[in-house]
């Protein structure tokens, strides 16, 4: 479904990602692994179409997605919840839900978004007239997380959702994404909590300094005594 | 204290059309981060379209607007394709420089080829009701003048329905707040600056048109209405339309204000001590919001 190949990307003289290749397939989860600067972020802005690349190729269905404006890979089925929310704070929680639904395909099923939405996080239907500013982190994440499922996606990219959040919002958050997935929908998860990450996801990808140095199954690299070394801390190994 | 009055009666309806060159001003800043130092040369075309429609056509020039607002919206459409459209392709800091130097090339070009054309001669809409007057607790109120007050609040009240009300409108306020996001919720961003441009050249185009109703208009005033706006812009904030609007009355009144007490070359001043004193004092302005 997704194919990312030879990914370059650079901002200025800095480099940040060399030859990346990744792909998921639909109905997966996959988890994108790596430490702070790692190019995790960029990587996910590449696909939403945010970054200039300066080589590769992004096939979306078997087609070259480069050329296409962000807004068009959100009409064709990518959605992205950017790293800190951004949500549109001065718009009500509703609002913001909404704008998920702009384009003319996710408008036509708008209703029925909003309904399942609220079937999922009840409590943003009742915050659905309040400022989504006014809303506490975990509510928020809710907020993005349905705005961009609103938007009908068929791969669902998530960067750093449980940043901020307690580890019961967290839980209850990851709980979600995995109906989401059941749902139909792949996922592509950027996490801190490399984890819980690993725990939910398929596959998963570890990215070092803007390469990819390492793939497989989620639950392998779980295990791996050297990625436990590396991502899940000294005590980790031990247990 | 009844000059007083009068004179804050004249102040306020003359800030109603602060209000609205104001509100076109705030909402391309806001969308597009760009300042259009033309805006007040906009203001000026306005005028004279007005003026020739109603002129040349006989037109009343309440009914003029009607054509105005569709004329002078639609020349935003072609200085935003020729012009702005490069510019907002830069960071924002970026941006608002570039915006600067672009504006003050096209205020020239605007304000040499009114003179060219139009002569630099001081020109407004003749009316019937023009001399009339409507006298309140014994303030005198002109007939023209109110009903400019009138329209502009009716099109700061309709701008705001829709970008309250429509998907376009929310796009529109989705994309001033946050640009990117906006675009991953697959609002086309250049589409949305567009709209907000021509939305705003019509509003500068209404408000001239107002302009030339009730005071009079030439090609030089470009430069004053973009002060006031600008002056205007500051003092109530970025964000609330009606804020804005307001922001526009408290100029008026404190223009007439002082002009009364402190003799008319001070009307000026004012407005800058104003804007001082509001950057100093509240910079996110009066009904801004932080």
């Amino acid at each position: 479904m997704l194919e990312v190949e030879g990914l370059d990307a650079a901002y200025g003289e800095l480099r940040a990602l060399s030859g990346v290749s990744v792909r998921v397939g639909p109905g997966e989860i996959v988890a994108l692994v790596g430490s702070n600067g790692a190019g995790k972020t960029t990587l996910l802005r590449s696909i939403a179409g945010l970054v200039r690349l300066r080589a590769g190729r992004i096939r979306w269905d078997g087609e070259d997605a480069i050329g296409l404006l962000p807004h068009r890979r959100v009409e064709r089925g990518i959605a992205m919840v950017p790293e800190g929310r951004r949500l549109f704070g001065r718009m009500t929680v509703e609002e913001n839900l909404g704008l998920g639904a702009f384009t003319p395909r996710a408008g036509r099923e708008r209703a029925g978004g909003l309904e399942a939405v609220y079937a999922t996080f009840p409590r943003l239907r009742e915050r659905r007239r309040q400022l989504a500013g006014s809303l506490s982190g975990g509510e928020q994440q809710m907020v993005a997380i349905g705005r961009a499922l609103m938007t009908r996606p068929r791969l669902l990219m998530l960067d750093e959702p449980s940043l901020g959040l307690a580890p019961r919002v967290v839980e209850a958050i990851f709980a979600v994404f995995g109906e989401i997935n059941r749902a139909g929908v792949a996922v592509f998860l950027v996490e801190q909590n490399v984890r819980a990450a690993l725990a939910l996801a398929h596959r998963a990808y570890l990215l070092e300094h803007g390469r990819i140095v390492g793939e497989g199954r989620a639950a392998a690299l779980l295990d791996d005594p050297q990625v436990r070394q590396a991502y899940l801390g000294p005590l980790a190994v031990s247990r | 204290m009844r000059i007083l009055l009068q004179q804050l009666v004249l102040g306020l309806l003359l800030g109603g059309l602060y209000g609205l060159a104001a509100a076109g001003l705030s909402l391309v800043f806001g969308v597009l981060k760009v300042l259009n130092v033309a805006h007040g040369e906009l203001i000026m075309v306005g005028g004279y379209a007005a003026f020739w429609l109603a002129t040349g056509l006989g037109l009343d020039p309440f009914v003029a607007l009607l054509g105005v607002i569709p004329l002078t919206a639609a020349l935003g459409l072609v200085l935003y394709a020729g012009l702005f459209a490069f510019v907002v392709r830069f960071d924002e800091e970026t941006r608002v420089k570039n915006s600067l130097l672009v504006g003050f090339g096209l205020a020239l070009t605007l304000h040499a080829l009114a003179v060219r054309l139009f002569t630099a001669d001081e020109r407004s809409i003749p009316t019937a009701y023009g001399g009339q007057t409507i006298v309140v607790g014994g303030l005198v109120v002109p007939l023209a003048r109110l009903g400019s007050l009138g329209v502009a609040l009716a099109l700061i009240g309709l701008t705001h329905l829709f970008l309250a009300r429509t998907r376009w409108g929310h796009a529109i306020r989705a994309t001033a707040e946050d640009w990117e996001a906006a675009c991953l919720q697959g609002v086309d961003v250049r589409r949305a600056y567009l709209l907000a441009f021509a939305l705003g050249t019509g509003l500068a185009g209404a408000a001239g048109c107002l302009v030339a109703v009730g005071y009079s208009i030439s090609p030089a005033i470009g430069l004053e209405w973009t002060f006031k706006a600008l002056i205007v812009v500051v003092l109530a904030g970025l964000g609330s339309l009606f804020g804005t609007f307001v922001g526009g009355l408290v100029l008026g009144v404190a223009e007439a204000a002082s002009a009364l007490t402190l003799g008319g070359p001070y009307r000026e001043v004012v407005g800058l001590l104003l804007f001082f004193c509001v950057l100093i004092a509240r910079p996110q302005g009066l009904f801004g919001r932080g």
